[in-house]
């Protein structure tokens, strides 16, 4: 590497002016997103409300997360693997005690982790869930119709974080500063790509949720 | 030359149709494909292309380009995905032949998109590009000028009411100035079904309930709504808004007919962008209403075993679910439900303009297994609905699979239990 003279050289830089930009993008590129949806406002709406908009707006959030049972007999693997994957992910994401530290070190506040051989568990569990996944997107006719190459690229750059942190906690890569590295250049990646894909979903998918759910509340239809 | 100012129109209306709950819902989605296992077009035929967020994409293309800093960067360099002619007119069939505007998929969403209402407003982009199945521009264009997407005039109403007075006795007031209900009534109920006609005033005498029919706006359907054209629809809700402002009444009843309720309870009051000076009731509200105050009293059960089908409109889309369940529980013993029923029901497939629209006689008939196999699952003798137009596509899917089975409309179905000794001391006043 002509770039950095070490593998330690390799992580300052990562953990530094790299993590720097790449979260300074994510930033400012959700906060664009976000700003793009509510700038572009409602009409006001003239017909006689039967019920109120903001808790069937909130209760809504809530109560997407719940499939019908008609969706879910005639659709279980995308429910199921859906369900397991995003567990999985948030357990990953918040509940391994370095991940906490890390957002203690950037914003000052912690919660209690968990051991990490259940991490560990975890990371297994979601990326084979994430293999599922893929798999059901290239046979299943739907999906195989519907999904573009961003779906793809989505995938592979969700993928690699969790490869690569199995790998750095299992000294899979020698030596540990390039493992670590690696491990946090991927995420950085997936930072920088999260506003301009549909990971946005991520964010925007509150604001989806409550404007239907308020929209059902206003025509007195339980959400 | 044409289609360069069309396709420029298409996309301004299009481009008009996008707001904050459009631009959340588009940046929500995730390809998950589950709202195809929602939509009967897709369920009926396994073909992905009817899968409801694949019929949005030329309104994705716009809202992308247009309204997102990376869109507009990538329209800059020339890889966005432009939307043309081609793109309209390979859609239109997806989007008028392949969709009743259910709200199903809406239902569904994990994201919590409201797939429909985006379907809705490619329409209007459709309209303005001129990619309109002939069928509905038939129909709106009788609507606009005729009054009535059948073509039906005043004539053909008060020949009905004659033949109604004779047969029961019952005056049907029309042009009541003053009256507090003004009833609207759909084309197919005057032609079709005139029975609904009868029921209201057999119902309203015994309920006591001032109420009349305008000459000058009794068609409830319209037909800008089905089509997608805020103009034609604003046209025709506004002659309603005229009537009952002319008469005076307090409220406007909304027929047995779902887009009817759509386009005058919730759409009419935008159309026309201001509020109304009158309330509008579906009728299904008005008869529970009635019943729960003690005015309409009923009597004697129907011993067969029935089920209700509810029309998208008036309960997944109006919020109208308690009152045809708890109007039934009053008339029929042995009463039974679907499987998804009320608000998760499945379309009978003809909604939304699809049965104006004679290209999709084949796909809404495949369409409509999906109510086929609901009712051979609970084996009912009766369906029972309260939407003219699905009452004629379920009676011709019946008919279609050699089942034989009556289609009845709620409001009759209670008309004909109505205690017996209020419609004697009825006929009496007259």
């Amino acid at each position: 590497m002509e770039l950095f003279s070490n593998a330690n050289d390799f992580l300052l830089w990562v953990r530094g002016d790299a993590f720097n930009i790449a979260l300074g993008l994510f930033i400012i590129g959700v906060l664009v997103r976000i700003l793009e949806i509510f700038l572009l406002g409602r009409k006001k709406d003239f017909s006689e409300a039967r019920g109120t908009q903001w808790g069937p707006g909130l209760r809504n959030i809530v109560s997407r997360s719940v499939v019908d049972n008609g969706t879910f007999k005639r659709a279980p693997f995308v429910v199921v693997v859906g369900y397991i994957w995003h567990i999985c992910f948030f357990i990953v994401l918040f509940l391994f005690i370095p991940h906490i530290e890390l957002i203690n070190a950037l914003l000052g506040i912690q919660w209690p982790g968990l051991a990490s051989q259940l991490v560990d568990a975890a990371t297994v569990v979601a990326m084979v869930s994430l293999v599922a996944m893929l798999w059901h997107r290239l046979t299943h006719p739907v999906l195989k119709f519907l999904s573009t190459y961003e779906d793809y690229v989505v995938w592979f750059v969700t993928f690699l974080p969790l490869l690569t942190g199995y790998m750095a906690f299992h000294r899979m890569i020698d030596p540990y500063p390039l493992a670590l590295g690696l491990h946090i250049l991927s995420v950085e990646l997936l930072m920088v790509i999260f506003p301009f894909t549909k990971l946005m979903h991520a964010f925007t998918l509150f604001i989806a949720r409550w404007y239907t759910g308020a929209m059902m509340g206003r025509k007195g239809i339980v959400s | 030359m044409n289609d360069t100012l069309n396709i420029t129109k298409g996309i301004n209306a299009l481009k008009e149709q996008i707001d904050a709950p459009t631009a959340a819902f588009f940046s929500s989605c995730v390809h998950c494909g589950l709202c195809a296992e929602a939509c009967l077009f897709y369920t009926e035929t396994n073909d992905p292309k009817y899968t409801p967020i694949n019929k949005v994409e030329p309104l994705k293309r716009v809202w992308e380009s247009e309204y997102t800093l990376f869109g507009r960067l990538k329209k800059a360099l020339g890889l966005a995905k432009p939307v043309t002619d081609e793109l309209l007119a390979e859609w239109e069939p997806l989007i008028y032949d392949g969709c009743t505007l259910c709200g199903r998929c809406s239902m569904v969403c994990p994201v919590g998109n409201d797939i429909s209402t985006m379907i809705r407003k490619v329409r209007e982009g459709m309209v303005a590009s001129d990619h309109v199945p002939e069928g509905l521009v038939g129909a709106s264009t009788r609507a606009v000028k005729i009054g009535s997407p059948m073509g039906i005039r005043l004539k053909a109403l008060q020949a009905q009411i004659k033949h109604i007075e004779r047969d029961t006795g019952l005056k049907i007031p029309i042009d009541v100035e003053g009256a507090d209900y003004m009833a609207l009534l759909s084309s197919m109920e005057i032609i079709n079904f005139p029975e609904y006609i009868e029921s209201l005033a057999k119902i309203f005498k015994q309920a006591n309930v001032s109420w009349t029919l305008s000459s000058e706006a009794f068609e409830a359907t319209n037909s800008g709504i089905q089509i997608g054209s805020s103009d034609i629809a604003r046209e025709l809700v506004q002659r309603i808004v005229d009537g009952a402002e002319k008469l005076k009444v307090k409220y406007v009843i909304s027929p047995e007919c779902g887009h009817a309720f759509t386009a005058i309870r919730w759409d009419g009051p935008n159309l026309i962008g201001k509020s109304y000076s009158f309330k509008v009731v579906h009728i299904l509200e008005l008869l529970d209403e009635l019943q729960q105050s003690g005015r309409l009293k009923t009597q004697g059960m129907e011993d067969k075993k029935l089920t209700f089908h509810d029309p998208c409109q008036i309960v997944r889309k109006g919020g109208v679910e308690a009152q045809p369940r708890r109007l039934l529980s009053q008339v029929a013993s042995q009463f039974v439900e679907m499987s998804d029923p009320g608000k998760m029901n499945w379309c009978c497939g003809g909604g939304g303009g699809v049965s104006a629209n004679e290209r999709a006689d084949d796909v809404r008939l495949k369409a409509f297994n999906r109510k086929k196999s609901q009712l051979e699952e609970i084996n009912v003798e009766v369906l029972v609905t309260a939407c003219a137009n699905c009452r004629l596509i379920l009676e011709e899917g019946l008919e279609e699979n050699n089942m034989d089975m009556p289609v009845v409309g709620l409001s009759e179905l209670i008309s004909e239990h109505l205690l017996e000794e209020n419609a004697v001391e009825g006929e009496r006043d007259e």
